[in-house]
């Protein structure tokens, strides 16, 4: 195991982050600070309580679910693709490292800045709502296997991307909706029986339920399910980056 | 057996092939050996496969047939051992822009599993006279500095063995006399160069040994020298006092030929032949009473030959 070099590509991406923090880290608090007023304070007022928790508070999980998904996947996608772009990636390439360490790297620092930008935009929420976390330990599992696996999916689109458009049209086009559709700011259990059933195929449930249960206790789907249904998109992607490696594919000619 | 590992070459290539997906076969079936310590100098056109080659080596573009092995170490199964010893300068100015000299030499560093060495990156900026530049960032750099940049990049692992594709395609004339100075220095310390080139006045200053590649094949593998003794020509211009229409009449055993203006007779000849035919030549035309009053000598240079032998193949 080259873990010098996985340091470097780490300790490379994470210079990145913070030579862009304003763009990194305060957008994202901010623009989470205005769901807060908007979606916690004006309309929130006006709804009653979720599963018995205040609307404020409840949103909570899914706000920082949609920024850790959305910023997992772009860090990564964009840290991978750059290199693409510029022709830099002839050193990775020709690098003694496997791609096992590669993906650590990369992935590592996507999955370390997002998961970041979670705790802090959770830090900015104490000042507007009141908030407990029922089983921390399962909060924090949740934010990991989140932030790596859409960091995985990020690093994915990167390397599939050709060009900048396509870099922005999975987050854009995909994520996002999936995110909002995901049950950021609803349950569920509010939407017409049908919609509920066509929800069960949108992974990003899975990730806000169980991640809702581990703040509140209540959730759309059994706890177990949420994991198990994390664990495989894990995999997934897993899989498809040990292929995309194995093969070479829009890596190696 | 090789007996010793000094003996055995750094770089052996077997057989590779490289067919690029569409059908495109940039090369074929390439056999090669490099010394330890060697500075060897690959020419060929564009599009002939020397990057292709490289590129194969370096591990960036997969091999179609065949087999390499860096100083023992097949490129595929034992990837790590072969890479680390690799330096590689590509052709292109692939550089990131917003980190420091410094710090881009120094990840390439730790890239190659290198534990940090400051001093070791302080003496090859200060080699290639980029340690003024240390702290500023890439894209602020001229074409030439990113030239070196790359080059650094390349030496911050301590390779043994140096790619240099096209080290100094667009470089000044001063800039090119500093990179040959460099490649000297490194070659002294032992380590081994392949470069390829357009300047072929590049390969004929540094290259111990010139390999001549042509749409994917290497035509041609010689000690410098030698190449130019083999395929070495050499014409003898006379300055004739008397005009002459033709070549005479009874002189058509000599390769002999007239300027348009009748002033010059130039006989062209082999210096591998036993006989260069000069002496016979000149006592020739003194009995026929052609008298000169001047003469010179002119050795093809190893660009005449690689045309000559391009275009052979063409």
């Amino acid at each position: 195991m080259n873990l010098t070099a996985v340091a470097a590509i780490y300790k490379f991406e994470m210079a990145r982050t913070f030579r862009t923090l304003m763009q990194s880290i305060i957008s994202p608090v901010i623009s989470t600070s205005l769901y807060f007023v908007v979606f916690g304070a004006a309309i929130g007022s006006r709804i009653e309580e979720v599963d018995g928790v205040s609307y404020g508070a409840f949103i909570v999980p899914g706000l920082i679910m949609l920024t850790l998904l959305q910023q997992s996947l772009t860090n990564a996608a964009f840290g991978i693709y750059f290199p693409k772009f510029t022709g830099t990636i002839y050193e990775l390439l020709s690098a003694p490292i496997s791609p096992i360490e590669i993906v650590l790297g990369y992935v590592g620092a996507a999955a370390t800045k997002s998961m970041a930008l979670g705790l802090i935009i959770l830090a900015t929420a104490t000042l507007f709502v009141d908030l407990r976390i029922e089983h921390p330990l399962w909060m924090i599992l949740f934010l990991v296997l989140t932030a790596v696996t859409f960091a995985m999916f990020g690093f994915i689109i990167g390397i599939w991307a050709d060009g900048f458009e396509k870099l922005q049209i999975v987050p854009l086009l995909i994520v996002t909706p999936l995110a909002f559709l995901g049950g950021s700011f609803y349950s569920i259990s509010m939407l017409p029986e049908f919609w509920q059933d066509v929800s069960l195929v949108n992974p990003v449930v899975y990730l806000i339920s169980g991640f809702r249960w581990a703040f509140y206790g209540t959730s759309d789907v059994s706890i177990a399910v949420s994991l198990a249904m994390t664990l495989v998109f894990l995999g997934a992607t897993l899989a498809a980056v040990t292929y995309i490696f194995k093969t070479g594919w829009r890596l190696k000619s | 057996m090789q007996s010793t590992n000094a003996a055995a070459p750094i770089l052996a290539v077997r057989g590779v092939s490289k067919i690029y997906e569409g059908g495109f076969q940039a090369l074929k079936s390439i056999d090669l050996q490099i010394a330890r310590g060697e500075i060897f100098a690959l020419l060929g056109p564009n599009g002939a496969g020397k990057t292709t080659l490289i590129s194969i080596i370096c591990g960036i573009v997969n091999l179609s047939a065949g087999e390499i092995t860096v100083d023992g170490h097949d490129i595929g199964r034992d990837y790590r051992a072969a890479r680390s010893k690799i330096g590689l300068v590509p052709q292109e100015l692939t550089t990131d822009a917003f980190e420091t000299v410094f710090d881009t030499v120094s990840f390439s560093r730790g890239l190659f599993g290198k534990k940090k060495n400051p001093a070791h990156i302080e003496k090859v900026l200060r080699d290639l006279s980029l340690w003024d530049k240390r702290d500023n960032k890439i894209m602020t750099l001229s074409g030439g500095m990113k030239r070196r940049v790359l080059i650094a990049k390349a030496l911050s692992h301590e390779p043994e063995l140096l790619f240099l594709d096209e080290p100094t395609a667009g470089v000044d004339v001063a800039l090119r006399r500093e990179m040959w100075e460099v490649v000297r220095k490194l070659r002294e310390n032992g380590v081994t160069i392949i470069l390829t080139t357009h300047y072929i006045e590049e390969a004929e200053m540094m290259a111990d040994r010139i390999g001549v590649i042509s749409r994917g094949e290497l035509i041609l593998v010689e000690e410098k020298a030698e190449l130019m003794r083999k395929l070495g020509h050499k014409e003898l211009v006379l300055h004739l006092q008397d005009p002459l229409s033709a070549v005479p009449p009874g002189f058509s055993d000599y390769d002999l030929s007239v300027s348009a203006d009748g002033s010059m007779l130039t006989y062209s000849y082999d210096t591998n032949a036993e006989r260069t035919g000069i002496g016979s030549l000149m006592r020739r035309l003194a009995e026929e009473g052609i008298r000169f009053r001047d003469l010179s000598t002119k050795q093809s240079t190893l660009e005449e030959i690689f045309v000559n032998l391009v275009e052979d193949r063409a």
